[in-house]
């Protein structure tokens, strides 16, 4: 191999995509390498469910015609691999669970549809939390996946695949989904940016829903400047999802060098208490502090109801996932229960063998939550509780353009750390939650090392002001270099 | 508020569970832990508050009545277990 | 009719909505396609695939909501119905649960003591049709066609205003009616596309307390709910009156057996556990859409029927059955106006041998073989004399199978009525002379003779001659010399 495929994997996408168009390398030349990266070193992290390596050549082919006639498109020949919960066509789609383990989705995502149609080459379907429901990858049918940075750690989840997969170069971008933090959490975990846009942003169509109210798609990648790239071409409207914005999709890449002066961000009051890990704390404090230094003002503000916000979510969100499950029957398609002696018996059995322990745990809870006695307690009151949440944010947004703040309250955990109680396991989405609550978005960028493992700034912004937060974010990472340090192993 | 064995059992049919005799224990444990959790939610000043179903503050947009969709019977029905004469099958039901 | 105790009964009838799409999905919502054939990945409710609302649904709705008088309130919600099924493929409904598209409304019946009797709407619906099972043939297996899944349903709910079988069915015919007036369901039973369930209670006369009330479903008939409903009343009274308790439950209707019995697969009770579906945003309708539907509302079959009373001078009876259908009153209307016989001949018409005629073939009026103003046509031609009324049965079934217009029937079949005076005399005369005893007799006093001489002068003129000169000629002529 030459000297330059050997960096190819270093390079983020906008440097490929540069790469590409001067004819430096071809699109097949840089698949061919990253998969044959991903079969070696990558093998370890068991970020991956499937590979589709032949359909990614072909794709790869294609796009090196396309460049020959000079016919690039946003993305023309871009590797990427998408996380196992959007539905790929003819491709096994499994939302990492054994009730989906042999299903075969007639059909592409929209998302899947819009990145391809990009010219994106899909190298495969990252493994994640089970139907997106944990924060370590550790729910997955499929095994854990590790963290790049140190093996025996997880990298957050649930988009687990995806994070590991960026950090540790296999692929310079992911897809992922965010519904309590899944995007921003697993990026803050692995060195990587994480963004979650505004709810109604991009399209669910194809999106195996688990909260619908929450679910939101997004891009786990190695520098703000992806990011922007990558959401252009997602974003928009789609007919087919009634809860799809018609926003128009502004260029994100020209707002990236929005001048941070006079910007007002907002330190929460509340992000900054015990739970906070001391070290986090004072490289999010840093990182603020190189904000400033651009011209940035702060101001304190509050969010009240910031510590309901997880108990609300652990309302809403298994209410809302208890619904959406009860589609996995066995019937139609997915692990059917072998010789049912009646319905009941193909229902209990498919659905007790198909799903994971905190799927069903879920389940339960959103059921019972739901039900006839409880729902004015439960539900009802969460729902007015996530109204006074988005009214807390408003109030702040009055005052502030962003909120700044950690994302997790400590850096990467060891996996089985927190499998015994639920609810540590559910703490760690304290600062990330509110914004799929309120709908906002919300993007993670490294900020620092604490005992060698990477932290994460979040900044939060209000509805469709995802600019600001990718300017923001680039800006930080042109004036600092935490994006671009890679975990030892993966270098 | 824990939750007992016999709420649980019924939870676990309204969702179509099965929880094994020696995990109810545990079962039972997890979702009292979860609902002593979110049993905070009671505590907070909600008089008044309307209760938010969608982030967004938009109504529902309306499509054409035109039929768009074709006949993709067999390739749909490629992923079902027990498929006969196009329809799918399950053990007997009695009505 | 048992006095002492009084009969309460509310109904649930789900009208199909007669779009093209389903509720949710751009598939197609035909009738009796082979199975799964009209069934999208939405309608399967595969991963990942989300419900989008069909335009016209809302309209037709509206359009119910606002000829009941019914409020079409300006947000409407749905909610997901949770319980599992094979027929349901996502595990869940969508239906509308606190925030329906219509609430309140109400229309008027002749109630049973013959009065008009107003019986109030408590609301009306939308929510997604279920596939359907089939349980013969596929041994220890059921079946599931999911095409009529997603189907648009409008579920109209009244109030339990109804006090018996009759008054139920009489609530029933009306919404049928109205539905198919406006065009937003073809109210065809036998496919499924009206279905009604009913609430059965009975409470001792006086009584203001409601009695448990039983569910009645699979009422596919008008004839077979007024059997249902009626049986479900004796029973209950018998089993009240033998010191038992009705349980609140659901029952089938077999019409074979003429009983009702408990539907096994809904013994559990069902925690449906409705929420609002966070796929679907809130429906928001401006009081100028509300107008611009309004606008579209054909006259209704209560002001049809007032209006052919006071401008066409037809019997009420007549009247009911004209307006039974929009198609039928408009085909009378245009046939009315078309012809300048009196309203009366061709109401009378229309309800016999033209309704004959379609009943023969087991058609509607939207496949009559004549158009209202060929009908017209024919009815002139009597009006003019060119034919007798009983020439005219004629020519209508050879119209009926497609030998042309009345005129083309007449001319081809030379069947236009002898008027010529000098011509019926000398018929006259002739049957005169050949009767020689019936004159005789008829002269004596024997007046019901006049009906052989008309037979005898009808047989010379094969039915052509008129009538009316025919009795003339032969009164003059029979008078004693």
């Amino acid at each position: 191999m030459s000297q330059e495929h050997d960096a190819l994997h270093t390079r983020t996408l906008c440097e490929l995509r540069q790469g590409l168009a001067d004819g430096e390398f071809s699109a097949t030349e840089l698949t061919e390498a990253l998969l044959a990266r991903i079969a070696g070193a990558g093998e370890v992290l068991n970020a991956f469910i499937t590979m589709t390596g032949e359909q990614a050549l072909a794709t790869a082919a294609d796009a090196d015609k396309a460049i020959a006639n000079g016919d690039m498109k946003p993305l023309t020949g871009l590797p990427l691999v998408h996380k196992d919960l959007f539905c790929t066509r003819d491709v096994l789609t499994t939302c990492g669970s054994h009730i989906l383990d042999a299903f075969v989705s007639p059909y592409d995502a929209a998302v899947v549809e819009r990145l391809g149609a990009a010219g994106a080459v899909m190298l495969g379907k990252t493994n994640m939390d089970e139907f997106a429901m944990g924060s370590s990858t550790e729910t997955s049918y499929f095994g854990a996946v590790k963290n790049p940075w140190d093996l025996s750690l997880s990298p957050g989840g649930s988009s687990g695949g995806s994070a590991a997969a960026v950090a540790a170069r296999l692929v310079p971008a992911a897809t992922g989904t965010d519904t309590g933090g899944s995007i921003r959490q697993p990026a803050a975990l692995t060195g990587t940016t994480g963004i979650k846009p505004t709810y109604g942003r991009v399209s669910r169509y194809g999106m195996v829903a688990f909260a619908s109210s929450l679910d939101q798609a997004g891009v786990i990648t190695r520098s703000a400047e992806d990011a922007a790239l990558l959401l252009g071409v997602m974003a928009g409207f789609d007919p087919r999802d009634s809860t799809s914005s018609e926003e128009p999709v502004p260029d994100y890449l020209a707002a990236l060098s929005r001048p941070l002066k006079g910007l007002r961000i907002g330190i929460v009051r509340e992000h900054f208490d015990e739970g906070l890990d001391a070290d986090n704390e004072d490289l999010v404090r840093a990182a603020i502090a190189v904000l400033e230094q651009q011209g940035a003002t702060t101001v304190e503000v509050s969010l009240p109801n910031l510590d309901l916000s997880v108990p609300t979510y652990y309302v809403v969100a298994p209410a809302e996932c208890s619904s959406n499950m009860s589609r996995f029957d066995g019937v139609r398609f997915g692990h059917r229960a072998d010789n049912p002696v009646d319905l009941m018996d193909l229902y209990c059995r498919t659905r007790s063998e198909g799903f994971g322990t905190e799927v069903k745990r879920r389940i339960m809870t959103g059921t019972y939550v739901l039900s006839a006695g409880y729902y004015d307690a439960y539900y009802l009151q969460a729902q007015k509780v996530r109204q006074l949440i988005s009214q807390d944010f408003k109030a702040a947004f009055e005052q502030v353009d962003v909120i700044a703040g950690p994302t997790t309250p400590t850096p990467a955990f060891a996996l089985g750390d927190k499998m015994d109680d639920p609810i540590t396991m559910y703490l760690n989405d304290i600062y990330t939650i509110g914004a799929n609550l309120a709908g906002l978005p919300g993007i993670s960028v490294p900020c620092g090392l604490v005992g060698g493992l990477p932290v994460g700034l979040q900044l939060v912004g209000p509805h469709f002001a995802e600019e600001t937060l990718l300017a923001c974010a680039h800006q930080y990472q042109q004036l600092t270099d935490w994006h671009r340090i890679v975990p030892g192993d993966f270098a | 508020m824990s939750l007992s064995k016999d709420q649980v059992k019924d939870i676990a049919t309204l969702a179509r569970l099965t929880i094994a005799a020696d995990e109810m224990d545990d079962v039972v444990d997890k979702l009292s832990r979860i609902v002593d959790f979110v049993d905070q939610l009671q505590a907070a000043p909600t008089d008044g508050v309307v209760p938010m179903a969608h982030p967004l503050n938009t109504c529902q947009r309306l499509r054409p009545d035109t039929v768009t969709e074709s006949n993709e019977r067999e390739r749909i029905q490629a992923n079902a277990s027990a498929v006969q004469d196009g329809l799918y099958l399950v053990p007997k039901v009695l009505d | 009719m048992n006095t002492a105790w009084e009969v309460v009964i509310g109904l649930e009838i789900h009208a199909q909505l007669a779009t093209s799409s389903k509720i949710f999905s751009g598939a197609s919502t035909a009738y009796g396609s082979d199975p799964n054939t009209q069934a999208c990945l939405v309608d399967l409710g595969y991963p990942g695939v989300l419900p989008v609302l069909n335009a016209e649904v809302v309209r037709m709705a509206c359009k119910f909501g606002l000829a009941v008088n019914a409020t079409i309130p300006s947000r409407s919600v749905f909610a997901r119905k949770n319980y599992f099924y094979p027929d349901l493929p996502k595990g869940y409904q969508i239906s509308q649960y606190e925030l329906p598209i219509v609430v309140g409304g109400e229309l008027l019946i002749t109630g049973d003591d013959g009065q008009e009797k107003r019986i109030r709407i408590t609301r009306a619906h939308l929510e997604e049709d279920a596939g359907k099972s089939i349980h013969e043939g596929l041994g220890e297996y059921s079946g599931i066609d999911l095409n009529r899944a997603g189907t648009p349903l409008l579920e109209i709910v009244s109030e339990p205003d109804l006090g018996s079988a009759k008054e139920a069915v009489a609530y029933m015919r009306k919404i049928h009616s109205i539905v198919r007036y406006l065009e937003i369901c073809d109210g065809n039973m036998q496919e499924g596309s009206f279905r009604c369930d009913a609430n059965v209670s009975v409470r001792p006369r006086g009584q203001t307390e409601l009695g448990t009330r039983a569910e009645l479903k699979n009422l596919n008939s008008f004839r077979f709910i007024e059997k249902a409903i009626n049986y479900e009343i004796e029973r209950q009274i018998e089993l009240l009156e033998d010191g038992g308790e009705v349980r609140q439950e659901t029952r089938l209707y077999d019409s074979d057996r003429n009983e009702t019995r408990p539907m096994r697969s809904k013994e559990e009770a069902n925690d449906y556990r409705y929420f609002p579906d966070p796929d679907l945003l809130p429906v928001e309708l401006d009081a100028a859409f509300i107008a611009s539907v309004r606008d579209t509302l054909p006259e209704l079959p209560d002001a049809k029927r007032q209006r052919f009373l006071a401008d066409y001078g037809i019997k009420q009876d007549d009247a009911i059955i004209l307006t039974a259908s929009r198609q039928l009153a408009d085909y009378f209307e245009a046939a009315a106006t078309a012809s300048s016989a009196p309203v009366q001949t061709v109401a009378h018409w229309v309800i016999g041998d033209l309704s004959a005629a379609l009943n023969r073939d087991g058609i509607d009026i939207t496949g009559c073989a004549l158009s209202a103003l060929q009908l017209a046509g024919l009815l002139d031609r009597i009006d003019d004399n060119t034919i007798s009324g009983k020439i005219a049965k004629e020519v209508f079934e050879a119209m009926w199978s497609g030998e042309g217009s009345a005129d083309d029937v007449i001319e081809a079949r030379g069947l236009q009525q002898i008027t010529d005076s000098s011509a019926i005399d000398s018929i006259v005369d002739a049957v005169i002379a050949a009767n020689p005893g019936q004159v005789a007799e008829f002269r004596a006093g024997k007046d019901k003779l006049i009906g052989f001489f008309v037979g005898q002068v009808m047989k010379e003129t094969g039915g052509k001659a008129n009538p009316r000169q025919v009795n003339d000629a032969l009164k003059r002529k029979l008078a004693a010399p």
